[in-house]
């Protein structure tokens, strides 16, 4: 099918004895918002490495905008955008510098930089802060600003690391209302988030124990199916079965 | 006397005013929070109490001791677990244990009862070097290594942010063992719904305290008409909620939107014919009570 940006097949990576992702098959389409929840150390984050292209699946394979994860995966780089809350944006550059050198970083012309730097200034009522050091913004314009970034380029894929851990809770909601505008553009929103309410957010939700992936479906259908009424009590009831210890 | 007291704290990083005019008492054995986003202040403020800095203007104590002139006493009696993990990544758990109960003149064996609840789960690792450990057990390695050497009062600086559901409800139970042997304990985190679990909280923003109460209390004090609404299109729901003349604000919470509502004329069911009648289907409208997160948005306002 030509909607799905994302497909996986029993896709595991180990370390030594120690098998982090353990034979995952999922899909993603176009446009989803798909959240990737998981207790620390189900794997998550070894699972996300492996579909930017960063990491070399053990066995098993995966496609991310129609390109193996294993054999192409610059090509995947170049299709995807990644934000963390860890690391997204250069504190001593201002605006429009980082604005400026992640478009470069992904190959875009000077004329498409500058057009489309003065429309995202716009968008986010930044224009004033066109020459502020990122350092000195507060921290909620910096997530907006930092996803802004990352779907600078119109990746068909932007991964989002806890997004808005630390974050107030009107610039997180905020924060919320980007994601699913860049959805209802048709990017791909994959996401972690240790926020339950962020979860009931998502159109899709998989949840990670122990490597493997226990549960996927809308959070409406997984709070059906476990008879609980919210995502939190969903989450409880799978990553208490985990028996790998974090 | 209160294990901690706050007069006027004032401290800058040249011109942004971290933390501005803040007072406020913590009694012993009291378990409370400090609620607020990053950059807030929270962290200038446990430097301050832990005598790693030194305030602008306004005075402390910590268990009646002066935090300035007294921060060599008060070091010994309290516990500070930072934001960052802070623990030496090149030593063993058992190292790092070992070396945090020499530094304050005292031994693991001690003081083994306080921490054996926590330490326990990582004694299986204890030769592993602490960088290699996972975010819970570095967190539950950081929270024993404050408290080897028996402080009366414990200082937590986001200790969650990071964590699982999961893992930050056990680290919650364990504050309130803690609790029980009468350690006084601050806590700070962004999480809201962690705020319930506290004594009291301070709802801190930009460096100022919006409000020092019991979690009951704070919601009680909620003025607001407050409803949840959902329907099948919650994403044009929220647009047009937002639009909706006497309804003041719209925001996501969950698989609800919280609406706060102006007009007295208004009621959940003639808000439900009209949404009905605009094309939603599955409509629901009903008053609901405030959580801490409603509080604080309406405060932050």
């Amino acid at each position: 099918m030509d909607n799905i940006v994302i497909e996986t097949n029993l896709l595991t990576k180990r370390f030594g004895n120690f098998t982090a992702v353990d034979k995952i098959s999922f899909q993603v389409t176009k446009g989803e918002i798909f959240g990737f929840l998981g207790a620390n150390g189900a794997g998550k984050t070894t699972a996300m490495r492996m579909l930017c292209g960063l990491s070399i699946p053990t066995s098993g394979s995966g496609t991310v905008a129609g390109y193996d994860i294993a054999r192409q995966s610059e090509m995947v780089k170049r299709n995807i955008g990644y934000m963390s809350q860890k690391f997204s944006l250069y504190e001593d550059l201002k605006v429009w510098e980082n604005i400026r050198l992640y478009g470069g970083i992904y190959g875009l012309s000077e004329k498409a930089i500058a057009e489309k730097t003065d429309r995202l200034l716009q968008t986010l009522n930044f224009e004033n802060e066109r020459n502020t050091m990122v350092k000195s913004l507060p921290l909620g314009w910096k997530q907006k600003l930092a996803f802004s970034v990352a779907i600078f380029h119109e990746p068909k894929i932007v991964f989002l690391d806890e997004p808005t851990g630390g974050v107030d809770p009107v610039t997180r909601r905020q924060f919320w209302e980007l994601i699913y505008q860049a959805s209802d553009r048709g990017i791909t929103v994959f996401v972690t988030t240790h926020y339950m309410d962020e979860a009931e957010y998502c159109h899709r939700v998989s949840i990670m124990v122990d490597g493997r992936i226990e549960a996927l479906d809308t959070p409406k259908n997984l709070k059906l199916h476990y008879g609980v009424k919210n995502m939190q009590e969903v989450f409880y009831h799978l990553a208490q079965t985990a028996k790998r210890g974090d | 006397m209160d294990a901690i007291s706050v007069n006027k704290i004032s401290k800058s990083y040249g011109t942004v005013r971290a933390l501005q005019e803040v007072s406020f008492e913590v009694q012993k054995g009291e378990l409370f929070g400090i609620i607020g986003p990053d950059g807030a202040g929270k962290t200038t403020l446990f430097r301050i109490l832990t005598t790693l800095m030194l305030p602008d203007l306004g005075t402390a104590t910590v268990n009646g001791l002066d935090v300035v002139t007294d921060y060599k006493e008060i070091r010994r009696q309290v516990g500070y677990m930072p934001g960052r993990f802070s623990l030496y990544q090149d030593m063993t758990v058992e190292e790092n244990l070992t070396f945090f109960a020499t530094l304050f003149g005292t031994t693991v064996r001690e003081n083994y009862d306080l921490v054996k609840d926590i330490y326990q789960p990582l004694e299986k690792f204890k030769t592993r070097r602490a960088g290699k450990l996972s975010g819970g057990m570095k967190q539950k390695l950081a929270l024993s290594c404050a408290l080897i050497h028996k402080p009366s009062v414990l200082f937590l600086d986001e200790p969650t942010t990071g964590v699982d559901p999961v893992s930050r409800r056990d680290f919650w139970e364990m504050l309130q063992r803690l609790k029980k042997q009468g350690i006084t304990i601050v806590v700070s985190t962004p999480y809201m719904d962690e705020a319930v679990l506290c004594d009291r909280i301070a709802l801190i923003r930009e460096g100022q305290f919006m409000g020092i109460e019991t979690p009951q209390e704070i919601v009680n004090s909620y003025q607001e008409r407050l409803w949840a609404v959902h329907s099948n299109k919650m994403s044009s729901l929220l647009a047009e909620l937002r639009t909706f003349k006497g309804i003041q604000s719209c925001f996501s919470f969950g698989d609800v939107l919280h609406v706060t509502v102006i007009d007295d004329q208004l009621s959940p069911a003639s808000l439900k014919c009209f949404l009905v009648k605009e094309g939603h289907a599955d409509v629901e409208v009903y008053p609901i009570q405030a959580t801490i997160e409603d509080c604080y948005m309406l405060l932050a306002k």
